[in-house]
This record gives structure tokens, C-alpha cells and sequence, in this order.
């Protein structure tokens, strides 16, 4: 525990101390109030709850919480309050845009690039672009996730590993993914493959760091109690070692598929291999402002999607953990 | 086997653990003889090393010196005829999996073929008083029922030895009685000899045929006593005769003395 706890600092999930256990806050923890348009009760809408102090303690209570839910009423106030911050981002942009208070080349108004981002969904070039980024994005995050879970459950399942390789990750996390795209591209050329290293980079470490952390919380316990029935290795691996960490690998996932987009657009602007990020830089050279902002809301709505996306995965996966389950239904 | 042939013995058993200021010898010399269809518990003071002596008995952990067998095989891995009952039933059921999965797990890690599986899953919860519960998971429920599932999950393991570790430490007074009921009965319906650890003297008399207690640390087996109270027990009758007064207050004099380390160990 404390080997893990000086191993890094800030992005640890859970807040627990040593001897505790610690529950991720990851799952459920900084999300803003029910997305827009979730169905009223669903588990969309479950605040945030602050992970309880004892981890799972075994007191009698233990088990049996009222808890809070917000019901449809705020849901659907929530929803209203987000559609109205958005309006009044476009209203800001629309009068800063005809007040002409920067050049008009530069910021085309609101309206114009609406219009203009409704050609643009017209066209198979877009969609082809579209395609290309979802793609490498997907394959990098994948890769990524892949190969953190592979690392990350050897590594932290053996104590010699996880001390032999403590120095040599936290060197080589904090390594921007963009400061490698001169070696990306001296290795695999101006492609797809030197964009998917830069892809990869750094949501590998994300993952990485969450799955030391999950294999790290596992009880002793839970532990003893596998072992006591018999359970081999393989067994208390895939029953109790993995269903431990997933709440820290699903923290993981979320934030990496972020930081993915990210960086797949950026490697598409840099590298230039095809999809929106080189889209956007070649508006940018024609020029075509318009065309330009459309992209730029084209990727705004990509990390929205990608971000419900797996807050879904979350909720389902979750069902169980303290901080998605519906508790007192017996 | 033989009557006077012990299931479970334990021979001059000692713990040392190695502390920052030398090692500290969490358990001097424990030895006892458990028989087929006992039931006994074990009473010491706090800190006394119950929980070390239970993981050395379980296979959980090698003891410093000393041997523990088990049906006349030496006990070095958790073995396949003893199932444990941990106190913080919290942590010891998975949330992950419903009440039925988590029941079944150790069923399933032994290789018993499915259909067999489901219907010694079912009776197990059964028997539990929980056949309502089976699908659902354990932080729906209330904590005495948690642990009934835990004890489920035990029994339905089909162990010789039953052993219990402060099972019933963290419910409240009445689930409490009634889970202590609910260990008699399953002991006298199963014939599955049990082990009972806990620190209430109280506890240890009402459900013990023989209550072994235990001396403070370095611990030894201060006292080895045969509760001689009637077969059948009742919360309200057997905690109430003159005979059950008499066996508590000779148990809490013995802690007592335990306690002050005045005591000279009854069996070496």
C-alpha cells in the first residue's frame, strides 16, 4: 500500500488511508447532474455519493441506505438548465460574431457555421473522415486498454515487478504523447501506425496506473475466503482479483478514451493522416472558417458521445458497486 | 472413525511474527483434540490470537512450530473439509455476484457438475431460512442475513469441520440470538463438527458442548471445560437455569485471570 501510495500521487481513485479500503471514487465521482435526455429514474440520475468512509464495513447498516435519488422533476430541471446553458453560448457567439468584435474571417457567426456544418454532413468526405478518426481512435484506445490490463495485472500481482518497474513508469508517464510524435513518425513514416503510437501513449499509463491501483485493493478477506474454498490462482484471478479492480479500470477507460480523441485528432493535425484533425488543417489553410468551426463542433460533439458512452458501459458494469447500485431492494 | 479418534488435532501450536523490536510470539503452545460432531468454541480476552490460531487451523497461514491434522493428514493448505465463516461478512461475500453465485462459487471451484451444483446451492440456502433471497445480491440485504448467507455458502460446501470466526460480532443482540439458534440447528441437522471462536462468554456457553479458553498472549489453552447443559438449548430456558449462570461466571473468572496472566495453563 504504501509502496503504491509515493507511486503516484493525485490520481489515486479511492481516498482511502492504509488499512482501509479504498473505494474509487472514479465511477460516478465529478459528473455533472443526468445528461440531457436520460430517462427520468434511470441510473443516470444518481448524484454522486461520497464513497463511505470503511470501504465495505460490515456493519449491520452496512447494507441498507436510503439514498437520495433525485427524482424526474430534477431530472428533467437539470436537462432544462443544460439546454439553457448551451443556448446562451450561442447567443454569446452569434452577437460577439455580427458586433464584429473580431475579424469576420476568423469568427464566422453561429448561424453560418451551423449552415455550414449541415453541408458538411452532406458530404462523403466528411463521413469518410469521420470514420478514419473514429477508427484509429478506437484502435488506439483498445490497444491501450488491452495492453495496460495485460501489464498492469502481471505487474501488480507480483510484488518484485511492481517495485522493479515504480521509478520506470513514473519516468516515463509524465512524457507528453505529443513530444513523442517526431519518434512516432521517424519509426512508421507519415500514418495511421505513427498516429496510433501517440494514440496510445498516454492512455496506456492512465489505464496502467488504475489497474496497479485495483489489483493493489484487492481484500484479504475476500482474499482468505477464495483461498479457504479452494479457489486456485486462475480462479481468485478472474472472481475476486478482477471484479475488485474493474471500478478502477472503468475509471481508467473513461478518462483514456478522452485523452484518445485527443490525441487522435492532434496526431491527425501534426502527422496529417487522414481524418478530422487533417480536415481541420486543411480549412485552415484554404481558408474556410466556417468549414473550420464546423469540424471543430464535430469533435466538442465526438468527446460528448464518447463520454456517455462510457459513462453507459459504467452504469452496466457497475450495477453492484456502491457507487451506481440501488441499495434497500430487499 | 473411531469415537475416541479426534478430526482435528492440534499439537503445541506457536505463532511468532517478526516485530520492528524482535519477534513477538503471538501464540505460545496451543494443543487441543476436536471429535467427530463436536461443537466448540473457543473464548479468550482481546487480542489473545484467536484470529491467528483460526488462519493457522484454516491453511491461511504456517504456523511458526507445531503441527495441526486434520482426519490424520497434516494441515498445510486450506483443506477440502473445512469451510470458514469470517466476521466481516461484508468482505467476505462478493457483491459482484447474487447470493445463488456467491453460494456456488466454491462448488463450481471443486468441479461439481451444474445440476448438482444448483439444487446443493438451494437447500443450502434453505436450510438458512433464505430461499426467498437466492437472486439477489448480499448488500440488498440486512447484515444477520448476509451472514446467513455466508454460512450458507459453508454448508453448502459440505465441510467436516465448520469453522466460525466471530461470526456473529457485528449484528445486533436479537439477529444475534437468532443466528446463534440457527448454528445449533444446522450442527444437529448436519452432523458437521463446529468450531466457534468468539469473545462473548455468554455466547460460547450457550452454544458449546466444550468451550476451550484461552490465555492471554503468548496464549495457551488456559482451560479445556464440558459445558454439561441440557442437549436441547433455548434462548430463554437454558440462558435462564442456575447451572448456565454458574458455567458463564466460571469462564469470565477464567479471562479474568487470563487477563491479569495469573493464570497456569490447565493443558500443555
Amino acid at each position: 500500500m504504501t509502496q503504491q501510495t509515493d507511486m503516484v500521487n493525485g490520481s489515486r481513485p479511492g481516498g482511502g488511508s492504509p488499512g482501509t479500503r479504498a473505494v474509487p471514487v472514479g465511477p460516478g465521482a465529478g459528473r455533472p447532474d443526468a445528461p440531457a435526455g436520460a430517462a427520468p429514474g434511470a441510473p443516470a440520475d444518481v448524484t454522486p455519493r461520497a464513497p463511505r468512509p470503511g470501504g465495505r464495513s460490515a456493519g449491520p447498516a452496512a447494507g441498507r441506505r436510503r439514498t437520495g435519488r433525485p427524482g424526474p422533476a430534477r431530472a428533467g430541471g437539470s436537462a432544462a438548465l443544460g439546454a439553457l446553458g448551451v443556448v446562451g453560448c450561442v447567443l454569446t457567439w452569434e452577437v460577439v460574431a455580427l458586433a464584429e468584435v473580431v475579424n469576420p474571417a476568423y469568427l464566422p457567426r453561429f448561424t453560418t457555421t451551423a449552415a455550414r456544418l449541415v453541408t458538411e454532413l452532406g458530404t462523403p468526405r466528411f463521413w469518410s473522415a469521420l470514420g478514419d478518426t473514429v477508427v484509429t481512435w478506437a484502435l488506439g484506445l483498445a490497444i491501450a486498454v488491452v495492453a495496460a490490463l495485460v501489464a498492469g495485472t502481471v505487474i501488480g500481482l507480483v510484488p518484485f515487478l511492481r517495485r522493479a518497474t515504480r521509478s520506470t513508469v513514473e519516468f516515463l508517464r509524465p512524457i507528453p504523447s505529443v513530444a513523442i510524435i517526431p519518434l512516432a513518425v521517424l519509426i512508421a513514416g507519415l500514418s495511421r501506425e505513427a498516429a496510433l503510437v501517440v494514440v496510445v501513449y498516454a492512455p496506456f499509463w492512465q489505464v496502467l496506473i488504475q489497474v496497479l491501483y485495483g489489483v493493489a485493493d484487492v481484500d484479504t478477506v475476500a482474499q482468505d475466503t477464495a483461498r479457504s474454498f479452494g479457489l486456485g490462482w486462475l480462479r481468485r484471478l478472474h472472481h475476486v482479483v478482477l471484479p475488485t479492480a474493474l471500478p478502477y479500470v472503468i475509471t481508467g477507460f473513461r478518462l483514456a478514451a478522452s485523452i484518445a480523441l485527443v490525441l487522435t485528432i492532434t496526431a491527425e493535425l501534426v502527422i496529417g493522416n487522414p481524418g478530422i484533425g487533417r480536415q481541420i488543417d486543411v480549412y485552415r489553410s484554404a481558408p474556410d472558417a466556417p468549414g473550420l468551426y464546423a469540424l471543430v463542433l464535430v469533435t466538442g460533439a465526438l468527446g460528448l458521445l464518447v463520454n456517455l458512452g462510457t459513462r453507459a458501459v459504467e452504469r452496466r458494469v457497475l450495477h453492484w458497486h456502491p457507487s451506481v447500485r440501488k441499495e434497500g431492494a430487499a | 472413525m473411531a469415537e475416541n479418534t479426534p478430526l482435528l488435532s492440534v499439537r503445541e501450536l506457536s505463532k511468532t511474527y517478526p516485530g520492528a523490536n524482535g519477534p513477538v510470539e503471538a501464540i505460545g503452545s496451543i494443543s487441543f483434540d476436536v471429535h467427530p460432531g463436536e461443537l466448540v468454541c473457543i473464548v479468550g480476552p482481546s487480542g489473545c490470537g484467536k484470529t491467528t490460531l483460526l488462519k493457522c487451523l484454516a491453511g491461511l497461514l504456517p504456523p511458526t512450530s507445531g503441527s495441526v491434522m486434520l482426519d490424520g493428514a497434516e494441515v498445510s493448505a486450506p483443506p477440502k473439509k473445512m469451510a470458514l465463516v469470517f466476521q466481516e461478512y461484508g468482505r467476505s461475500l462478493y457483491p459482484w455476484l447474487t447470493v445463488r453465485d456467491n453460494v456456488a462459487l466454491p462448488l463450481k471451484a471443486r468441479g461439481v457438475p451444474r445440476a448438482e451444483r444448483l439444487a446443493a446451492v438451494e437447500r443450502a440456502v434453505e436450510e438458512v431460512g433464505l430461499a426467498h433471497a437466492l437472486d439477489t445480491y448480499p448488500w440488498q440485504l440486512s447484515g444477520g442475513m448476509q451472514q446467513r448467507v455466508a454460512i450458507a455458502r459453508a454448508v453448502a460446501y459440505q465441510p467436516e469441520v465448520l469453522v466460525m470466526d466471530e461470526p456473529f460480532a457485528a449484528v445486533d443482540a436479537q439477529t444475534r440470538a437468532d443466528l446463534e439458534d440457527l448454528v445449533r440447528r444446522v450442527w444437529k441437522d448436519l452432523g458437521v463438527t463446529v468450531l466457534f471462536v468468539t469473545h462473548d462468554i455468554d455466547e460460547s456457553v450457550y452454544l458449546g458442548g466444550r468451550v476451550l479458553v484461552l490465555s492471554s498472549s503468548p496464549t495457551v489453552v488456559q482451560e479445556d471445560l464440558a459445558i454439561d447443559l441440557p442437549a436441547e438449548r433455548d434462548q430463554l430456558t437454558t440462558r435462564a437455569l442456575p447451572r448456565f449462570t454458574e458455567l458463564r461466571t466460571h469462564v469470565y473468572g477464567q479471562i479474568q485471570r487470563a487477563k491479569r496472566g495469573e493464570a497456569v495453563p490447565a493443558v500443555r
